[in-house]
């Protein structure tokens, strides 16, 4: 796809990439140099870079003081947002080393052995970490382990620095009793550690435990170490103290920290009621509910004041049918562009059947790699992810909330919920008429699905089925088109996983496949 | 009917209301008989239930004032009516003229009542914004170094119903201080009748006036209040008891913001050819011109000797042609594409004008808030550039190359323009803007790099009347093809 340009005559001193023009990936319509060698090298980065170099975020505190809740929420929300993350809980290598858990005196700061055995497996967790980073494309580490003393931090410094690892500290500090009660009780008397155990002897052998760290315990000190960049969080999040923030994925990682909150609340999904266009299997479009989507609104108004919701918030799309099916529920709602459907371009307001007849081929890119896939002039869900971050953060700030949402963004929403992956994401299941109730607890969500017993078309398109394996494997690597932040360095010249193309000769997902097998899982309509 | 605390009617469920669509924002709002009700639904987040009272706190040339200008920019850019005021003003119109340090000096009763008297102009004033005016947020500019000023105000506030949230600005650095002087302060109403040694030695006094009953927000002390401690320039932040979400966004710019010295150069693509054609939006590549453009910005980029310069493009064909001729790296950003004309991309004027002249008109009624159909706003278009300009804060030497309307808003931010002006600042092709942050502001270079475009700027026409010829309609359109 060569620029045609008679006038390049005039400017023959031009050099060869202004000339040759650009080319438009066919899976994200990103616009790529055409490269005319294959040595060349491709300077636009649509990857975003979020930080030159790979990120520990290393974890202090004392047992029982959220840790690794945090360090669980925080890799879910990274990877969610793009960045590849991964947790290294240190007490699990400990669970490996040391088949079973006798009692507190294993952490007796003069039991040596034990020293020995805890140091090695933060050494080992530490490798893990290294090839996480060189060998798996990782980004960013979540080392989650109590590191108390200066030294462990010493030795986890010197470790990041022979390596170009940049550090971030976060430190969680807590004194009020209740707090750490409450989290032993959520969190510490189902921990392997404990199953053998009766409630109480449990809790006894625990707070010993953490009176074993608290002996050597060294809070990170405004002065000794005001050149590290660390974010001390007090009694959970009523204080934060933040220190020399590097680079953007830091000051987006101190954001989220002091946003979340650890009160009950519930979280309540829905889609808009069905619409008349649902019923006709159009896909977007801007129509109004159906009869037995206006029933849906009423039913649902019903649940939830039989759910008793102190305070709640109910936020829509600008959408029409989001919105009738929120005024029936008679309570104030505010609307949110940002939670409209994923715009389909050309292909909005067309059936399945028409998509294939017309865009055969992008029905085919779009079924390889449905995630990534843009539709021409419109959405990817990889876009929907970066438009519906301000969504999920305001999420976190607030308490009860119902998001009466579409197909598309409410699979977003749940796979943030509930830590699905790039390839599960655009295929789980959100059906019309049902309100799913997300409540979190321990290191997850607990998800209560309530159908609310109005019949609706289901819009459910599953993949076409494919005998090969590799059909159901995406590429690992989860790279959101969100905000590039440092400057790229120039990447190698893009081959087919670069352009976010698969294997093309698998029978289903081919660009030559026939209509029919096109269109074998879509869903019913008149 | 449903109350507008929330609760909800126990005796049943509330018919659906109908719906009817907003003919400029295209927004879904109840109505009743065709014509909208006065409802409660939002159209946007809530940002804070009550108006929000911002309090500087810190000694003179701790760059209190400097936040409070820049803060208050981007809340009013990002459509929270937002205000300053500035104490040390209201003293300057009571005292006509300033002699010298001494009636800084706490022992100075005379000079201590006209400073409090001041305080509780501004406090009313900050009221009937708030109150009256339509305000969302006032900041409250001045030293309010001593607990006692700071309670003053907390009761202020809790008899009226606003929130509180203080931002303290710690700094020790004797070069920050210095350089804050040189700035800003040698230009101040204060000092026109000094030269340089005079107001700096003068000013240091003042601030050791300000020192003795200096009492700083304290972690105990003050744990029941709502503020942030900026701490040298931003190395350290302490941050406590965040209550909503406008805090929250607060905190969130104030940690980005710094004050490296640096230049932002703001550019559109080159011309492309649906610009020579009169046609908006589209994805078009660059005419011959446009290349010719792209290849001067590349000799102009390395004449800059712009050390680390980022370079950010949309993911339009044409802005990616005009970063792949400066032949160094670039990032694409999808939220740098250019408004969205839904049902008109790529027509002429003289075909929307055909096709759709009410919408023509509303457009030019209210361009700010006018949304295409199945397309954008300029208000939506600010609200997507949001994370753009957080990101442009945090970094230092930049080149965006964008579009007509984005360019207009990040122009709008950086220059403190309103809703009304943004839609008709002058962008055009092969124009590069730089900016450079100087005192509380910005200087604005204008280049052009001498290759002819075609004009696509469009002024308000003057009759914008629904009814309108369409002679009136097409006025101010430019000439292309």
């Amino acid at each position: 796809m060569m620029d045609a340009d008679p006038d390049t005559d005039r400017f023959e001193e031009m050099p060869d990439h202004l000339q040759s023009g650009l080319t438009q990936n066919p899976l994200e319509k990103i616009w790529v140099p055409w490269m005319s060698s294959r040595l060349s090298r491709r300077r636009g980065s649509s990857v975003p870079q979020f930080t030159n170099s790979p990120t520990m975020i290393v974890m202090v505190g004392l047992p029982a003081r959220g840790k690794t809740y945090i360090s669980k929420k925080l890799t879910r929300y990274l990877n969610w947002i793009g960045v590849p993350t991964k947790v290294f809980n240190v007490g699990q290598y400990r669970r490996e080393a040391c088949q079973s858990y006798k009692n507190f005196e294993f952490f007796r700061p003069d039991n040596e052995e034990a020293m020995k055995i805890r140091k090695a497996c933060a050494l080992s967790a530490l490798k893990d970490v290294s090839i996480y980073f060189s060998q798996d494309h990782g980004q960013v580490a979540v080392f989650d382990a109590t590191n108390t003393t200066c030294e462990r931090r010493e030795v986890i410094l010197f470790f990041a620095k022979e390596n170009g690892y940049k550090v971030f500290f976060v430190e969680s500090i807590c004194d009020d009793p209740e707090i750490i009660a409450e989290n032993i009780k959520q969190v510490k008397l189902s921990s392997p550690d404990y199953l053998n155990c009766d409630k109480e002897e449990a809790v006894a052998d625990f707070l010993k435990r953490i009176e074993c760290y608290k002996v050597t315990y060294i809070p990170l000190d405004d002065d000794k170490d005001r050149n590290l960049s660390y974010i001390k969080i007090f009694n959970v999040g009523s204080r934060y103290l933040v220190n020399r923030v590097q680079d953007h994925i830091q000051s987006r990682i101190v954001y989220y920290l002091m946003n979340i909150h650890v009160t009950p609340r519930t979280i309540y999904l829905c889609r808009h009621g069905e619409s008349e266009l649902n019923l006709v299997g159009r896909i977007g479009g801007d129509s109004g509910l159906s009869p037995r989507g206006n029933k849906f609104a009423a039913a649902l108004g019903k649940y939830i004041r039989s759910q008793c919701i102190p305070d709640l918030r109910i936020w829509t799309s600008h959408m029409k049918r989001t919105i009738q099916t929120a005024e029936a529920v008679g309570v104030t709602y505010e609307q949110w562009k940002a939670l409209n459907e994923i715009d389909a371009g050309v292909c909005e307001e067309m059936t399945y059947e028409e998509i294939q007849e017309n865009f055969p081929e992008e029905f085919a890119l779009r079924d390889q790699d449905k995630y990534r896939y843009r539709y021409p002039k419109g959405e990817s869900y990889e876009d929907l992810v970066q438009r519906l971050e301000p969504v999920i953060m305001e999420l976190e700030r607030q308490e009860n909330v119902l998001v009466v949402c579409h197909q598309a963004v409410m699979r977003c929403l749940l796979a943030y919920f509930l830590d699905k992956s790039a390839g599960e994401l655009p295929y789980l299941k959100c059906p019309l008429h049902t309100v799913l109730k997300l409540t979190p607890v321990a290191y997850g969500c607990k998800v209560e699905s309530v159908f609310l017993n109005v019949e609706a078309v289901n819009t459910h398109r599953d993949r076409p089925v494919c005998d090969e394996p590799q059909c159901s494997q995406t590429p690992p690597l989860r790279h959101s088109r969100a905000q590039p932040m440092a400057s790229p360095a120039p990447t190698k010249a893009p081959c087919l996983e670069d352009l976010g193309l698969t294997e093309l000769s698998l029978e289903n997902v081919s660009v030559d496949r026939d209509a029919e097998d096109a269109l074998v899982t879509v869903p019913d309509h008149i | 009917m449903s109350a507008a605390d929330g609760s909800m009617d126990p005796c049943g469920p509330t018919p659906s209301r109908e719906l009817t669509q907003n003919p400029l924002k295209k927004i879904w709002m109840p109505c009743k008989n065709g014509l909208p009700e006065k409802h409660i639904s939002q159209r946007r987040v809530c940002m804070t239930n009550c108006p929000t009272l911002i309090v500087t706190v810190g000694l003179p040339a701790r760059g209190k004032t400097y936040i409070s200008k820049k803060l208050t920019r981007y809340l009013n850019w990002i459509g929270v009516p937002t205000k300053e005021f500035n104490v040390g003003q209201y003293r300057r119109e009571c005292v006509k003229i300033y002699k010298s340090f001494e009636f800084f000096r706490p022992d100075n009763e005379e000079g201590l009542k006209i400073r409090k008297e001041c305080a509780s102009a501004a406090l009313n004033d900050v009221r009937q914004y708030l109150t009256e005016e339509g305000g969302q947020v006032a900041v409250f500019d001045a030293t309010n170094t001593t607990r006692e000023r700071r309670e003053t105000i907390n009761r202020f506030a809790e008899q009226n119903g606003f929130k509180v949230f203080f931002v303290e600005s710690v700094c020790e650095d004797p070069d920050v201080i210095a350089e804050n002087i040189v700035q800003v302060k040698l230009g101040s109403p204060d000092y026109t009748h000094c030269n340089t040694e005079q107001a700096v030695e003068d000013f240091m006094k003042r601030i050791k006036c300000y020192e003795n009953s200096y009492q700083p927000l304290d972690e105990v002390l003050d744990r029941d209040l709502s503020f942030i401690k900026i701490i040298d320039v931003g190395r350290r932040y302490l941050v406590n008891r965040v209550q909503d979400h406008i805090q929250s966004r607060i905190v969130y710019y104030l940690m980005n913001i710094h004050i490296t010295p640096r230049s932002i150069y703001l550019c559109r693509h080159g011309e492309s050819d649906l610009n020579v054609k009169g046609r908006i939006g589209g994805d078009s590549g660059l005419t011959f011109r446009g290349k010719e453009f792209a290849h001067y910005l590349g000799q102009f980029i390395h004449a800059q000797g712009i050390s680390d310069l980022k370079v950010w493009t949309s993911q339009m064909k044409r802005t990616i042609q005009t970063a792949e001729a400066l032949g160094v790296p670039y990032e694409q950003w999808k939220a740098l594409n250019e408004i969205d004309a839904g049902v008109c991309e790529e027509l002429m004027y003289e075909e929307i004008q055909q096709r759709y002249p009410l919408e023509f008109a509303l457009r030019d009624q209210d361009k700010y808030r006018y949304r295409y159909p199945k397309g954008e706003s300029y208000e939506d278009l600010v609200q997507r550039l949001e994370p753009v300009i957080m990101e442009l804060e945090r970094q230092e030497n930049v080149l965006v190359i964008c579009h007509q309307a984005v360019m207009r808003c990040l122009l709008a931010y950086f220059l403190d323009k309103s809703a009304e002006e943004l839609p008709y600042l002058k962008c055009p092709l092969h124009t590069v803007l730089k900016l450079t942050p100087v005192a509380y502001g910005c200087k604005v270079e204008s280049i052009y790099l001498n290759v002819d475009a075609v004009n696509t700027h469009r002024e308000r026409p003057e009759n914008v009347n629904v009814h309108r010829s369409a002679a009136d309609a097409l006025q101010t359109v430019p000439a292309h093809l």
